[in-house]
């Protein structure tokens, strides 16, 4: 080896000299300031030939996938269902999915793809604030519209991104003034360890404030965390006189069996959750949830001829025992109201379906809902629901008429500090 | 010295061969949205080059590339974070989550753009340093080191989620807009920054090999082979293993750092167990002790993923799950080991030497 | 007062819970040193078996105690086979096990997926486990949950059961022959092939044998098995490879550290926490608690 080294240095120099080179070729990029007008290409839709294309990006892998393969379920259901009725602008929706595999990088490396590769007119997914803070500067940047299907913190207004979820004010806020008006004074506060929970209880907390209620206590798990027994015993041991709980997906399952070890029910101490839908029931066990309440926009069971449709077209599609849930019913909508928008616009434009977007109403399964411009959100009736033991949800309570949405919670003094 | 000569020459053909690939062809082949794709994926094979000298050579199970590769991205990314502010404003997510109305202490140095480079680099370093240090003189290794170092990479993710207020939590630091002032928007600085990789993965690559092929690299494969023999020969088998984990960690964090830019986001999600036993899968199926095999494997592995899942979204973890057994199970050295069995098949008679493929257990 | 009995029953019970999960582990991967990461797939099968045997048996009881010897069969078959096709061809490459047994993790969950359906399942469990034993009553009751004693039962004679195997009957004393010397043992007429197959064949069956107790605590899903199987692995490591009263203890440690910790901080910072210790703890005995005293050097 000793007899190799003059080779050794010789080779060394000269790759060292390659490098320069290399590194000297490389730094030829444009300089441009931020502010500048690289940014003006809008994406490119493909509407050559008698389809158009919209992206479903949605997690088919991982620990997301137990709840988002039902919303793509029901998005492909409702592009069925419109392309049955003639397509969009005489153009039959074609459907590309994507698996956002519950890696938010991945939904951002799939977002770009269905835009620029696919050429797609909208995308309709993702589940995860995470997910969705992920692909937001991509649909931006490119000009692309999101339709986003799930309830959320709020305080957000993406030019780019339609929100057919809840925000807060349409789901939290009635929720709390439900237990209010039960006379709940005390709350104890459950949640994953994520952006939504933590917002959400920000705003809860503020509430409270401004309400004459009181947090015991404010406990989060990582999310897919599945030993809830300390925090049920201190849970237990606050005495609260209810739980507000937003803990997401398999956590819930683990919590609320735990819940009921401990000795605690829904006379005890009612829990309210806002991420525990028809579908999470099912899983769950009624065993375990008989009594409890929710806050949601929709239930399988909310009255109307467009859900008994929806419910039915669902089953048949999907099997008798597949249950219809609010982020199900928010992503079937959301397809409904795109293709309205673009009817309306009479293009596929974003900027143009976007302009066309205010005061789009359409007769959802949940109640008709309209579609505000200015925030980009819908105005949606809050439901209150108490789990039965045959696993589906009552409605125990409802805003009367559909709230308009206030993503910034401008409207509630309380929340001033808040944003 | 023939041998040898014979060998460089042929490393500098394909060096050169790489190096055309990277600048001439890829960037006239490939739309924008591929090259930034591929951008990426030589990002991994910038870990894979670490784990080559790690694993591959030195017989570490570096199953917590993650922990360093995340170090990188952080450091990079807190730095674009606070630029993209601009001076005297907090980053976008603390505006939103936090409650301080100034940087926290710890984000303060990342301001220096000097500061954060360096630390890309070498806070993955230092990290690596202080862990080899203690677990390679207590002797842990094998499977001991590899869940270890698993272990150590999910505490870091959840450390990070759990720190909202300062670290975004799950959704890590996204919508990263400007790269040392050029604005990522443009793909012209697109194109920019994949060039700053891909040159920085041929640096990386002549910079194993150098190592690899020194009077260290040999000590190393020794190590690798019989960490009792070389102790006895007087050498500390310790500080040899330490090199490679610390030049691994650094090379880790400089792929972090690079992906920033390349993808526009960090997340616990690139940190964990998952993403850190990744890195590793890509190294192992082109082959483990090859340079060459390690960067190919996991170019090869991560746009198997991405073809993979285009295609067949909704079942496609059973080609991705397949490929690794096969691949594993049946070839042990790789897919560069294809190459070998060719070779020595053409040249039985020249009887060269088998390089074995062993770790320590 | 209450609230400390209390904690130190939570803590005895996740610890119950990371034995049960990690017993199978300590002879798989602490006797064979083979770190299967399908292992947390095969509890998920368990799971799934006691979802289809309710399909059948309408009595949440009684299908739970069927579920038990037939998790157990599934599970090790699935090891077995595993073991079979696969890992043998890997003895002597610890990471490539790991690689290995990640792809057929993947594939496994896919596959539970593409059965059973992406969202979680679920399971009834019987009246008498979804209640609990009030020990202290009045005003700050302590209560204890059956489903908990039920795993903690169930885990001790587990470990009864598994040690017993190994230091009784014949197959036993081969497993331990194959961990000690393999070549000695293959020498002295032991098929150490079949040893292996018939270690990973129970080793697989007690992951099933959990997955059946997991269901009384947790969720019943495609991803079950990752959310549990690191810290199992841990047990095993600090425990000390190949001793099974190191797992004992350390999995209740682990549990009882678990608790304290989740009670005066968060749950996120107890976990990180925890394993902060442990890495502590390795570069202090490196070996774990317990070692296997050999003339090897290292």
């Amino acid at each position: 080896m000793s007899s190799g080294s003059p080779i050794l240095r010789r080779r060394f120099l000269a790759g060292g000299a390659a490098l320069a080179a290399v590194v000297v070729l490389s730094a030829c990029g444009a300089k441009t300031d931020a502010a500048g007008t690289s940014s003006d290409k809008a994406a490119k839709i493909d509407i050559s030939g008698d389809t158009v294309k919209v992206g479903l990006l949605n997690s088919l892998s991982g620990t997301m996938a137990i709840s988002e393969v039902t919303v793509r379920n029901s998005l492909l259901l409702a592009i069925d269902e419109i392309n049955a009725s003639g397509g969009v602008l005489g153009k039959k929706i074609k459907p590309i999915s994507e698996d956002g595999a519950s890696d938010w990088p991945t939904f951002a490396e799939k977002a770009a793809k269905l835009i620029k590769e696919d050429e797609v007119a909208a995308t309709f997914g993702c589940w995860t604030s995470a997910s969705r803070k992920a692909v937001k500067p991509v649909f931006e940047k490119n000009r692309s519209l999101l339709f986003y299907p799930v309830q959320y913190e709020g305080l957000e207004q993406s030019p780019y991104i339609f929100y057919t979820g809840a925000t807060t004010n349409q789901q939290i806020v009635p929720a709390l003034d439900y237990l209010k008006s039960q006379g709940k004074k005390s709350l104890y506060l459950v949640g994953s360890d994520y952006v939504f929970p933590r917002t959400a209880n920000k705003e809860i907390t503020a509430y409270a404030k401004a309400n004459g209620m009181t947090i015991l206590g404010e406990d989060y798990a990582p999310l897919g965390s599945t030993e809830f027994s300390t925090i049920a015993n201190k849970v237990k041991a606050s005495k609260a006189d209810a739980v507000f709980n937003t803990l997401n997906g398999d956590s819930n399952v683990a919590f609320f069996k735990e819940y009921k070890s401990a000795g605690l029910s829904a006379k005890t101490m009612p829990v309210v959750s806002v991420s525990i839908a028809e579908e999470e029931v099912k899983s769950i066990g009624s065993q375990y949830l008989a009594g409890q309440l929710t806050a949601w926009n929709y239930y399988q069971t909310t009255p109307g001829a467009a859900n008994e449709k929806f419910v039915a077209a669902y089953k048949a599609k999907y099997g008798e025992d597949k249950p219809t849930s609010d982020p199900m019913e928010a992503a079937y909508t959301s397809v409904y109201l795109w293709a309205a928008m673009v009817e309306k616009a009479k293009s596929f434009d974003p900027e143009k379906v976007k302009a066309a977007s205010d005061g789009i109403t359409f007769d959802a399964p949940e109640g008709k809902v309209t579609v505000d411009g200015a925030t980009q959100h819908i105005s949606k009736t809050a439901r209150i629901g108490k789990i039965g033991t045959d696993g589906l949800i009552t409605e125990v309570w409802n805003s009367g008429k559909p709230v308009e949405p206030d993503p910034f919670l401008k409207g509630y003094s309380w929340a001033a500090d808040l944003s | 010295m023939n041998v040898l000569k014979g060998r460089s020459a042929r490393a500098w053909a394909g060096f050169a061969g790489g190096a055309f690939a990277l600048f001439a062809v890829a960037p006239f082949a490939l739309s924008d949205f591929r090259l930034g794709l591929l951008a990426k994926y030589l990002c991994m094979a910038m870990v894979a080059v670490g784990i080559c000298l790690a694993w591959g050579r030195g017989g570490l199970l570096t199953l917590g590339q993650g922990v360093f590769f995340g170090l990188g991205g952080y450091a990079m990314a807190m730095h674009l974070k606070i630029t993209d502010a601009g001076p005297g404003n907090l980053p976008d997510f603390m505006q939103l989550y936090g409650t301080a109305d100034e940087l926290p202490w710890w984000w303060r140095p990342f301001e220096n753009p000097v500061f954060a480079i360096a630390a890309t680099v070498l806070l993955p370093m230092t990290v690596a340093a202080l862990l080899g240090l203690f677990i390679f003189r207590r002797r842990v290794k094998g499977a001991y080191f590899a869940i270890l170092s698993q272990a150590l990479a999910s505490a870091f993710a959840i450390w990070l989620v759990g720190q909202q207020a300062t670290t975004g939590g799950t959704n890590g630091l996204t919508d990263i807009q400007g790269f040392f002032g050029y604005d990522l928007d443009d793909p012209v600085n697109q194109r920019m920054v994949y060039f700053v990789i891909a040159a920085s993965l041929l640096a990386l690559i002549a910079l194993a090999r150098q190592l690899i092929h020194s009077r260290y690299g040999e000590l190393l494969v020794a190590v690798r082979d019989s960490e009792e023999r070389v102790r006895f020969l007087g050498y500390d088998p310790a500080n040899v293993k330490l090199v490679a984990y610390v030049v691994a960690a650094g090379m880790a964090g400089l792929a972090g750092a690079l992906f920033v830019p390349a993808v526009g986001i960090i997340s616990p999600a690139l940190i964990g167990i998952v993403p850190s036993i990744e890195f590793v899968i890509g190294a192992a199926v082109g082959g483990r002790a090859s340079l060459v095999g390690a960067v190919l494997g996991a170019l090869a592995v991560a746009w198997a993923k991405t073809a993979l899942s285009e295609e067949f979204p909704a079942g496609w973890t059973y080609f991705q799950g397949l490929l690794f057994i096969v691949a594993l199970a049946f070839l042990p050295g790789g897919l560069a080991s294809l190459t070998k069995l060719f070779r020595r098949r053409r040249a039985v008679a020249q009887k060269s030497p088998v390089i074995p493929v062993g770790e320590a257990a | 007062m209450t609230v400390i009995l209390g904690q130190t029953f939570t803590g005895i019970s996740i610890g119950a819970v990371l034995l049960l999960i990690a017993l199978g582990l300590s002879l798989t991967f602490g006797q064979m040193n083979v770190i299967n990461m399908a292992h947390g797939e095969f509890i998920m099968a368990g799971a799934y078996t006691t979802y289809v045997l309710q399909k059948s048996i309408s009595s949440a009881g009684i299908s739970l105690l069927v579920a038990l010897p037939v998790a157990f069969l599934v599970s090790g078959a699935l090891g077995a086979l595993l073991e079979w096709l696969l890992i043998r061809r890997l003895y002597l490459r610890p990471l490539d096990t790991l690689l290995v047994t990640w792809g057929v993790s993947l594939m496994l969950q896919q596959l539970a997926r593409d059965i059973f359906g992406a969202p979680n399942v679920q399971t009834r469990a019987p009246d008498l486990l979804t209640g609990n034993i009030t020990l202290i009553g009045g005003d700050d009751p302590l209560s204890v949950a059956n489903s908990r004693l039920f795993i903690l039962g169930l885990a001790i004679a587990a470990v009864v059961a598994l040690s017993l195997t190994l230091r009784l009957t014949p197959l036993g004393r081969r497993i331990r022959a194959v961990v000690q010397n393999r070549d000695l043992a293959e020498v002295s007429g032991i098929s150490t092939s079949r040893v292996d197959r018939t270690a990973f064949f129970i080793g697989s069956g007690l992951a099933g044998v959990a997955g059946v107790a997991l269901t009384l605590v947790g969720p019943i899903g495609p991803t079950m098995g990752t959310n549990v199987i690191i810290d199992a692995f841990l047990v095993i490591v600090v425990g000390g490879i190949g001793q099974l009263k190191g797992s004992v203890i350390v999995a209740f440690v682990l549990g009882a550290l678990q608790s304290v910790l989740e009670y005066s901080t968060t749950v996120s910072v107890a976990k990180v926490l925890v394993l902060v210790a442990i890495v502590a703890f390795l570069q202090w005995r490196p070996q774990g608690l317990y070692t296997l005293r050999t003339r090897s050097l290292v």
